[in-house]
C-alpha cells in the first residue's frame, strides 16, 4: 500500500511496515536559494531524503539525513519533526540516513544554512504525518478529526478513547495524505528549545567507529599519497626503490603528478610515502607571502572600474573633508585543521564507484566522480560517515576524487589518509586578503565611507550589501582579485571571517576620533541606515535585529562601567542571516593582555537546541579568538611554512576565556549558528586590547604582533 | 616482522608489527580498535591518548616494540559500559560537537582524576593542555571534569 502527494514544494509518501507499522518519507529540503553555493539545493523537490518510522509499539525512528560535522543537524532536526508529529523524545531513535539507496536520493550540506532550509519541511513532516494518524483514529471512532487532540503519542477523542499511534498506524497506512496541514504554535513547543543531548553521545565516548577514518572494508589498503611540495610544481621524476621495501607496502601508483603508497596498514604506507624520492619542476617564485603582499597592496591603491557599490558621491565628500583616517589590514592564508584529517574510501571497480567518507557534499562529490571516471551518476555512491570538522573544508571534494583515482589504477577497495602533514600543505586554504579602509570627517561625522578589498583567487572581497552599506550616504566599495597557484576554500564564515574584524577594528578607531562611545556609535550609524531604508536605500540586514544584539551585548556585559583593570572591547557583525554582538574583556598580567571574557548576545531565531546552540556559539567565539591570536600561515616559494601543530598553533585550554551566550528571545524561523559568532571576535579583542594597551592591531596573527611569548 | 605479546583493555593479543610501529596504529590497524584518533603523529594535539599502565601517553609516538608487559587503556575499555563518570558527566555536559578529538580528552581527563580525585580548575587546565578541541569545546570538557570530579 503506497500513497503519494505531491505538490509544488514538498513530496510525501506513506508505506506499511511489516508487523503493523508505518513509514512516511519526505522531503527534507524544498528547493531554495542559498548563499555563496555553499549549501546544495535540490534542483528537483520530487525526491524523499528524510523518513520516519512509527512501529506498533509507538517507537519512532526518525532519518536524519544531513551530513553531522558538529552543528548538531542529526539531533536538532529530528526535534523538530517530533515536536510537529507530538511524541515524546524518549521514544525516538535517531538514525543517520545513508546515502543512495532506493529511497534515500540525497542529503544536503552546508555549514550554518541547515537547518534554516529544511526548518519548514521538517516540520510539515511532522504535522502531516500526525495528521494522517488522527484521521485514521477519527474514521474508527466515527468522528470529525476535529474532535481529536494528541499527547505525545497518543490521540485522545472528546469521549475520553485514546488510541497510541503505534496502534493506529497500520489503518494510517490507508488514509490520504492530508494538504495544508496546520503548524504548531511556537508557542506551545514543547520539545523545540529544550536541552537535547546528542544522539552520538554514548558512540563518541566509548569510542564506537563513527568517522570516516574508522571505516574499514575486506581486502582494503590503506593509501598515503606523495604531492607536490610546492605551488606550482609538477612531478619530474620518481624512484621507489626503498619505498618497495618497506613491509606492508603493496603498490606504488602515479597518478598526474602525485605518488600513492598503498599498504595494508597506514604505517606502512606512511613510511613508504617517506621513502620515496621525487624530484619535482616548476617556477613558483610568484607564490611567496612576500609576492602576495606586494600585489595586493598594490591593488589596494587602484580604483577599480566596477565597484561593488557606489552611492552618493565619496568624491566630494573626501575632498570636502575635515580629516581622512586611512588604515590597512592584513589577513593571512589559513589552513581549516579539522581535527579528523582528510581521508576517504573507495572501491571502483569496471561498472561501479563506492565511496565512503566524511564529505559535507555528498552529491556535488558524487557528480565529480562520476565525471572523473566517466561513469555515470547512478554508478557512484556516496556513503557519509560522521565528519571529524569541516570548518569549509569538506565542502571540496578533493580528496574523494583522488581516492577514487587511486582505487581505479590500484584496483583495490582503498582507505585514503592524510597525514596531518599533507593536511596542512596539500591546500585549498582561506585565502590571504587585505582591507583599506578610509573615511572623511566633517564636523566630528563620518560623510563618506570607502572601502577596498583585495585577495588571493576570490570573486568579491567585500559585503557590499552588509552593514555599513546603507549607514553612509556616500560609500564606495571595491575588489580586487590576485591570482595564485595556491588553491582557496570557504573557511568557516567565508570573507567575514577576516573583513568582519578589520571594520568593527577601524569603527573603534573612528569612534575614537570622533570622540563618541563606540557602542553608541554603531547604534547611530544603524538609526541612520533606518532612516536610509526610508529614502530608498538598499540592503540585507534588519535595523532592529542589529540594534536588538548591540543593547543586548553591553546591557549583559555592564558596557562602560567594567571594574578597575579590566578593559573592553566591542564588535558586532551580521553574517549567515544571524546578529551578533560581542564584548571582550581583557585585563593586564605580567604586562601582557589576557582575554578574561567574552560576552556575546545573538538573534538566531529559534534557538532549536539551546544546550547545543550554546556549545556551537562558543565554539565559535572560541575558534575565532584562537585564529585572530595565533594563526599564521605563509609561503615562501610555493612552499607551506607550517606543516603541524608544533609549527601551527591553535588554541589550548590555558588561553580560552570565559564565553557567555545570550539569545535574544524569538518566534522568528532559526538561522545559522555555526558560523556567526566568529567573525566579530576577532575587533572585540583588538578593541580591548587597545584599550588595555593602547596599541592598535591591524594583522593576524595578534600574539606576534604584540610580541607575545611563543608566538 | 616480529611478533608482540599486548595487553589491550585486559585482553591479551598477539600482532605481528614492525618495530617502530606506533602504538596508535596498531590499535587502530590491526586491532581494529579505532576509538583511539590520529590527530598529528607528533605527539602535539592529544587525540591518541592512551593508558599505558594507567598514565596517560600518546600513542602516536610510542612504537610497539617499546610497550614490553605494560597494560594499555583505551577508549574502548575505560569502562565495561560507557559509564565512567566522565563519560556521563560528558552526556550532562553535552561536551561534544564533531566529537573527534573527544576519546583523547577523555582519557588524558581519566587519568587526571585517577591521580587526583579532586582537581582545581588550574590543575585541570595543566593536565588537559596537551589536547587540542578544534572545535573548542574548552569550557565543556572542564565543566565535565569538575562535575565528574565531584561523583
Ligand atoms: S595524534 Fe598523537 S598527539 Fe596528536
Ligand atoms: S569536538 Fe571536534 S575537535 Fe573536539
Amino acid at each position: 500500500m503506497n500513497t503519494t502527494t505531491y505538490n509544488r514544494r514538498s513530496f510525501f509518501k506513506v508505506s506499511a511496515v511489516a508487523g503493523g507499522g508505518i513509514l512516511f518519507g519526505f522531503n527534507m529540503l524544498t528547493a531554495q536559494k542559498t548563499e555563496a553555493g555553499v549549501a546544495e539545493v535540490l534542483a528537483d523537490a520530487n525526491q524523499i531524503n528524510g523518513y520516519i518510522q512509527i512501529d506498533s509499539k509507538g517507537i519512532v525512528t526518525i532519518m536524519s539525513a544531513n551530513p553531522e560535522v558538529g552543528q548538531n543537524v542529526k539531533t536538532s532536526m529530528p526535534m523538530i519533526v517530533a515536536e510537529e508529529l507530538d511524541v515524546a523524545w524518549k521514544n525516538v531513535i535517531v538514525k543517520q540516513a545513508p546515502l543512495d539507496t532506493k529511497n534515500f536520493v540525497r542529503q544536503v550540506a552546508g555549514g550554518s544554512q541547515s537547518l534554516r532550509f529544511s526548518w519548514k519541511a521538517l516540520r510539515t513532516a511532522g504535522a502531516t504525518a500526525r495528521q494522517m494518524l488522527i484521521n485514521a483514529a477519527a474514521q474508527k471512532w466515527g468522528i470529525s478529526p476535529s474532535e481529536c487532540t494528541t499527547n505525545e503519542g497518543v490521540i485522545r477523542n472528546s469521549k475520553g478513547q485514546t488510541v497510541t499511534y503505534g496502534e493506529i498506524a497500520a489503518e494510517a497506512v490507508k488514509m490520504e495524505v492530508p494538504k495544508d496541514v496546520p503548524l504548531k504554535n511556537p508557542k506551545d513547543f514543547k520539545i523545540i528549545g529544550k536541552n537535547t543531548t546528542n544522539v552520538d553521545i554514548k558512540a563518541i565516548t566509548t569510542g564506537k567507529p563513527l568517522f570516516g577514518l574508522d571505516y574499514k572494508r575486506e581486502g582494503m589498503l590503506y593509501a598515503v599519497a606523495l604531492r607536490p611540495p610546492a605551488f606550482g610544481q609538477t612531478l619530474a621524476s620518481f624512484d621507489d626503490k626503498e619505498t618497495r621495501k618497506v613491509n606492508g607496502v603493496k603498490d606504488v601508483i602515479k597518478f598526474g603528478n602525485k605518488i600513492a603508497v598503498l599498504a595494508t596498514s597506514t604505517w606502512a604506507a606512511i613510511k613508504g610515502q617517506k621513502a620515496l624520492k621525487a624530484t619535482w619542476t616548476g617556477d613558483t617564485k610568484a607564490e611567496s607571502t612576500e609576492e602576495h603582499d606586494k600585489k595586493m597592496l598594490a591593488f589596494l591603491d587602484t580604483p577599480s572600474s566596477a565597484p561593488k557599490r557606489n552611492d552618493g558621491d565619496v568624491k566630494t565628500a573626501f575632498a570636502n573633508a575635515d580629516k581622512v583616517l586611512e588604515r590597512t589590514f592584513h589577513g593571512p592564508f589559513m589552513p581549516h585543521n579539522s581535527m579528523e584529517p582528510m581521508n576517504f574510501f573507495a572501491n571502483v571497480t569496471a561498472d561501479k564507484a563506492e565511496l565512503v567518507g566524511p564529505t559535507q557534499r555528498p552529491e556535488e562529490t558524487r557528480k565529480q566522480v562520476a565525471t572523473l571516471l566517466g561513469m555515470k551518476e547512478d554508478q557512484v555512491s556516496v556513503e557519509m560517515t560522521r565528519i571529524g570538522g569541516g570548518f569549509g573544508r569538506r565542502l571540496m571534494w578533493d580528496f574523494a576524487l583522488e581516492a577514487a583515482e587511486i582505487s581505479k589504477l590500484a584496483k583495490k577497495p582503498v582507505q585514503l589518509v592524510f597525514t596531518r602533514e599533507d593536511d596542512m600543505t596539500a591546500g585549498l586554504y582561506r585565502p590571504a586578503t587585505k582591507y583599506k579602509f578610509r573615511v572623511a570627517i566633517k564636523d566630528k561625522k563620518v560623510t563618506a565611507y570607502h572601502l577596498t578589498g583585495t585577495g588571493i583567487n576570490g570573486q568579491n572581497f567585500v559585503r557590499e550589501t552588509f552593514f555599513p552599506a546603507g549607514a553612509f550616504e556616500n560609500l564606495l566599495m571595491e575588489s580586487h582579485n590576485v591570482e595564485s597557484k595556491i588553491t582557496t576554500a570557504p573557511w568557516r564564515a567565508p570573507i567575514t571571517n577576516f573583513l568582519a574584524f578589520a571594520e568593527q577594528a577601524f569603527f573603534d578607531e573612528v569612534a575614537r576620533e570622533i570622540g563618541a562611545d563606540p557602542v553608541q556609535f554603531r547604534l547611530d550609524l544603524f538609526e541612520q541606515a533606518r532612516v536610509n531604508a526610508q529614502k530608498g536605500m538598499k540592503f540585507d540586514y534588519d535595523v532592529d535585529k542589529s540594534i536588538g544584539v548591540i543593547k543586548l551585548a553591553a546591557e549583559k556585559s555592564n558596557w562602560g562601567k567594567a571594574e578597575k583593570g579590566v578593559y573592553q572591547g566591542f564588535s558586532a557583525y551580521y553574517s549567515h542571516n544571524t546578529y551578533v554582538a560581542e564584548v571582550a574583556e581583557v585585563v593586564m598580567q605580567n604586562n601582557q593582555p589576557v582575554i578574561k571574557r567574552i560576552v556575546c548576545a545573538i538573534d538566531c531565531g529559534i534557538v532549536v537546541n539551546p544546550v547545543a546552540a550554546i556549545n556551537q556559539s562558543e565554539g565559535g567565539v572560541i575558534d575565532g579568538i584562537g585564529h585572530a591570536m595565533f594563526g599564521d600561515f605563509s609561503f615562501v616559494d610555493g612552499k607551506p611554512q607550517a606543516n603541524n601543530f608544533n609549527k601551527f598553533r591553535l588554541i589550548r585550554m590555558s588561553e580560552v576565556p570565559k564565553v557567555e551566550i545570550h539569545f535574544v528571545p524569538s518566534l522568528n524561523d532559526p538561522t545559522g549558528l555555526g558560523e556567526p559568532t566568529l567573525p566579530p571576535v576577532g575587533a572585540a579583542i583588538a578593541n580591548a586590547i587597545f584599550a588595555a594597551t593602547g596599541k592598535r592591531l591591524y594583522s593576524f596573527p595578534f600574539a606576534k604582533e604584540l610580541g607575545m611569548q611563543g608566538s | 616482522m616480529p611478533t608482540y605479546k599486548l595487553t589491550v583493555n585486559k585482553k591479551k593479543y598477539e600482532v605481528n608489527a614492525d618495530a617502530d610501529t606506533p602504538i596508535l596504529w596498531v590499535l587502530r590497524d590491526h586491532l581494529n580498535l579505532v576509538g583511539t584518533k590520529y590527530g598529528c603523529g607528533i605527539a602535539q594535539c592529544g587525540a591518541c591518548t592512551i593508558h599505558l599502565d594507567g598514565k596517560a601517553t600518546r600513542s602516536c609516538v610510542l612504537p610497539v616494540s617499546s610497550i614490553g608487559n605494560k597494560a594499555i587503556t583505551t577508549i574502548e575499555g575505560l569502562s565495561e559500559d560507557g559509564t565512567h563518570p566522565l563519560q556521563e558527566a560528558w552526556a550532562t555536559h553535552d561536551v561534544p560537537q564533531c566529537g573527534y578529538c573527544q576519546a583523547g580528552q577523555i582519557m588524558t581527563a581519566a587519568a587526571l582524576l585517577a591521580s587526583n580525585p579532586k582537581p582545581t580548575e588550574e590543575e585541570i587546565v595543566t593536565a588537559m593542555q596537551g589536547n587540542i578541541c578544534r572545535c573548542a569545546t574548552y569550557n565543556h570538557i572542564k565543566d565535565a571534569i569538575l562535575t565528574a570530579s565531584r561523583k
